[in-house]
């Protein structure tokens, strides 16, 4: 048995922190309670500690099976821990692609096998996410996928992306939509306007992500599908996204840490580690992003770590992959940028990397009650640090926020009751 | 000329790390090295012992000339390469290839490459000096000094003048350095050009004026320069043919008429003759094209001699 004393411990019922000892026994909350005693526990004194329900992210590449020099899945599930991850969902375009049940029983296996978080697997939505013909989605549901998305790739054919909402439609599963009209993003680097123009890159407008968003709250509307947005950049995909909801459409919507705390200007320098996809876009995007997560418009943060190795983000910007890691910086930068600024609260975070995202999914998870499994995240908000490629457990090193100092320093992550991550 | 600016081992990617007063030190520098190349005997042993490599990953014949003309006036050795049959082809990558020239001992690197930020890419990779002679639609610096040098020996000073650039805009990095340098040396630049090679955000960017109609951007103008119009940019559907482009932004005598009556007329090259430019114009008194190209290798070798540590 683990007892943690003292700390304050984040109750997603009541949306608030009190002062609590945890007691876990085996894989389970035994008890919660002001002033939980017993000999047989190994004691851990979280005095001035925070404690929450381990975080949850919808949004992940783990590049296993295919490209394990970026990551594997025990390296990703590492990097997760460490970055107070309890649940992750990765997403499919890997070598090969998870488009099919053999694959999805790969990464389920290994995952289970390697053990340091529960991690949840994404199938495609069409085959080898080629945007050509539907995915077996029924028998990958059969093996426990929680989501289909043809995340890196978007389905250009609107009659295509029709079926597959129909065909899903019975599943009750979410289609997660990486929207991007390829006609209009193309050769694009960065974002279209001041940096594309300044940099002399080819810019990816916004108008590339909000024309198939609106498209596809469209679908989903004929098609009474449940849809989810997956990294919201724009100020205009806000607006899109507040608009279904309020027609009463199944629509939900992730945006990346990335996405609230930089803008275009981080890419002045020409770092390729500020080369993503949707790419960092402009102050007044940044804005509607944040206002958007405060009004709810915005469900949920999801990291979308995406690990890519040096020798192939130390090139000339045009050959450099989109993509930045996530996971461990994905807390500290949030806290440090919108909770210690009082620009969101806390409670607000928290339910969008606990509660909120496994609610998506259809998962019981990610909150702190007795009888629940123990995935638990132990911080240390009085600490702070600078985020440096040295301490990175994940094989990639291509964060923007190298460098930054961060507050909010995870001390423990506890998964169904073990210690996947201590300091 | 002030020799309390130092310039040794710096890069230049850009004009904006450049202030006024450095600029026209430059300038001076330029107008005693025209007098050197206007002689008989073109050359001084300033960089004797300096090695200088031309690192061309697309091609560009006249400014790797005026860039290496420039380095042999002034004595250096020159190493020339260019990606055209090179082990680049065979999938060496940018970094192997500076890694391998850097242990040959050069000095000072002249990179050209399609992708904005391999000048800065290759000065991490080497920590020699870096000049940019143009990367992708980025920057062109010593084409804008050049401009400018040219525009500054025939007016004295940039202060004031209006400046009118007209045609593709969107794909010019000698649009991006000019706006930079000569918005810096006090001329007001006003660009010209169909809204689809318009780039976003261009006036916020720099300071500039943006105009779509011909007759009115040139009203009063003091120089005008044309830009370069390729016919690909039809394929992707930016403008719909060489001879609509013409008619509605072509430098034609007509033009003229709305600008100042000693206005100067500059294209950094290659000109398409009747495209961008009538002949009428190109060959007019009002032209200092040509000196353009010889203000080219002065500026660059005045650029090589303080980066390099010439004394003066
Ligand atoms: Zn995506």
């Amino acid at each position: 048995m683990i007892l943690l004393k003292n700390g304050f411990v984040y109750l997603s019922s009541e949306k608030k922190f009190e002062r609590l000892d945890i007691l876990i026994d085996g894989k389970f909350i035994k008890k919660i309670s002001p002033n939980i005693t017993t000999n047989s526990a190994v004691t851990y004194d979280c005095k001035g500690r925070y404690i929450f329900p381990g975080f949850v992210d919808l949004h992940c590449h783990l590049r296993d099976p295919g490209y394990t020099y970026k990551e594997d899945i025990e390296s990703g599930a590492k990097s997760a821990a460490k970055g107070g991850f309890t649940s992750i969902c990765c997403m499919p375009n890997t070598n090969p692609t998870i488009d099919n049940i053999s694959t999805v029983n790969y990464v389920t296996r290994k995952a289970r096998d390697v053990g340091k978080t529960k991690i949840f697997v994404i199938g495609a939505m069409s085959k080898g996410s080629q945007g050509k013909e539907i995915a077996n989605i029924g028998s990958m549901i059969k093996g426990g996928i929680v989501a289909i998305s043809d995340d890196g790739n978007c389905i250009q054919n609107a009659k295509l992306m029709l079926n597959v909402m129909r065909y899903v439609s019975i599943f009750k599963i979410p289609i997660i939509s990486h929207s991007e009209d390829y006609s209009l993003s193309k050769d694009g680097q960065v974002n279209y306007g001041y940096m594309s123009t300044k940099l002399g890159l080819p810019g990816i407008p916004t108008l590339a992500e909000e024309i198939m968003v609106s498209r596809d709250i469209m679908l989903a509307d004929v098609t009474n599908t449940n849809i989810h947005i997956a990294h919201a950049s724009t100020k205009r995909t806000v607006d899109l996204i507040r608009y279904a909801k309020k027609q009463g459409i199944k629509i939900t919507a992730e945006v990346t840490p990335h996405h609230l705390i930089l803008t275009e200007q981080a890419c002045e320098n020409f770092d390729t580690n500020t080369k993503m996809k949707p790419p960092l876009r402009s102050e007044q995007d940044r804005q509607a992003l944040i206002n958007g997560l405060l009004d709810d418009t915005i469900d949920i943060i999801a990291t979308d770590h995406a690990p890519h190795s040096d020798y192939e983000k130390e090139l000339e910007f045009i050959k450099a992959p989109f993509g930045t890691i996530g996971f461990e910086s994905a807390f500290p930068a949030l806290y440090t940028n919108f909770v210690k600024t009082k620009k969101i609260k806390f409670e607000k975070l928290i339910e969008k990397m606990t509660s909120r995202p496994t609610e998506i999914i259809g998962k019981e998870l990610g909150k702190i009650e007795e009888g629940k499994p123990a995935d638990i995240t132990v911080v240390d908000l009085n600490k702070s640090y600078t985020f440096t490629e040295e301490e990175i457990l994940s094989k990639s090193k291509n964060s923007p926020f190298l460098g930054n100092k961060f507050w909010g320093k995870i001390e423990m992550t506890i998964c169904d009751g073990k210690f996947t991550w201590k300091i | 000329m002030s020799d309390r600016l130092d310039f040794s081992g710096r890069n230049l990617y850009e004009l904006d790390s450049y202030s006024v007063s450095e600029i026209e030190t430059i300038f001076e520098t330029a107008k005693i090295m025209k007098q050197i190349i206007k002689r008989d005997y073109k050359k001084i042993p300033t960089l004797r012992g300096k090695t200088i490599a031309t690192l061309f990953f697309e091609e560009s014949t006249r400014t790797r000339i005026s860039f290496e003309l420039a380095a042999k006036r002034l004595s250096a050795d020159v190493i020339s390469f260019s990606s055209t049959g090179s082990s680049v082809k065979k999938g060496e990558s940018l970094q192997d290839t500076v890694y391998t020239l850097n242990a040959m001992g050069i000095d000072l690197y002249v990179v050209r490459h399609s992708c904005p930020g391999v000048p800065q890419l290759v000065h991490k990779y080497s920590n020699k000096p870096v000049l940019n002679a143009g990367d992708g639609r980025h920057s062109h610096p010593t084409q804008a000094l050049l401009d400018m040098f040219s525009i500054w020996e025939r007016k004295g000073s940039l202060k004031d003048l209006k400046v009118t650039v007209v045609g593709d805009i969107l794909h010019s990095r000698v649009v991006r350095s000019n706006l930079i340098g000569m918005s810096k040396m006090g001329a007001k630049v006003t660009i010209c050009g169909p809204r689809t090679l318009m780039p976003p955000k261009i006036e916020e960017v720099y300071d500039a004026k943006c105009e779509y109609d011909l007759i009115k951007a040139v009203k009063d103008a003091d120089i005008i320069m044309g830009l370069r119009m390729q016919l690909e940019r039809q394929a992707e559907g930016l403008f719909p043919g060489l001879s609509e482009y013409s008619k509605r932004y072509g430098l034609s005598k007509n033009v003229l008429k709305y600008a100042k009556r000693n206005v100067l007329i500059m294209h950094p090259g290659p000109m398409n003759r009747g495209v961008e430019i009538l002949p009428e114009v190109a060959d007019s008194e009002h032209s200092i094209i040509i000196e353009q190209v010889t203000n080219g290798v002065a500026i660059r070798m005045a650029i090589l001699f303080l980066i390099l540590g010439g004394k003066t």
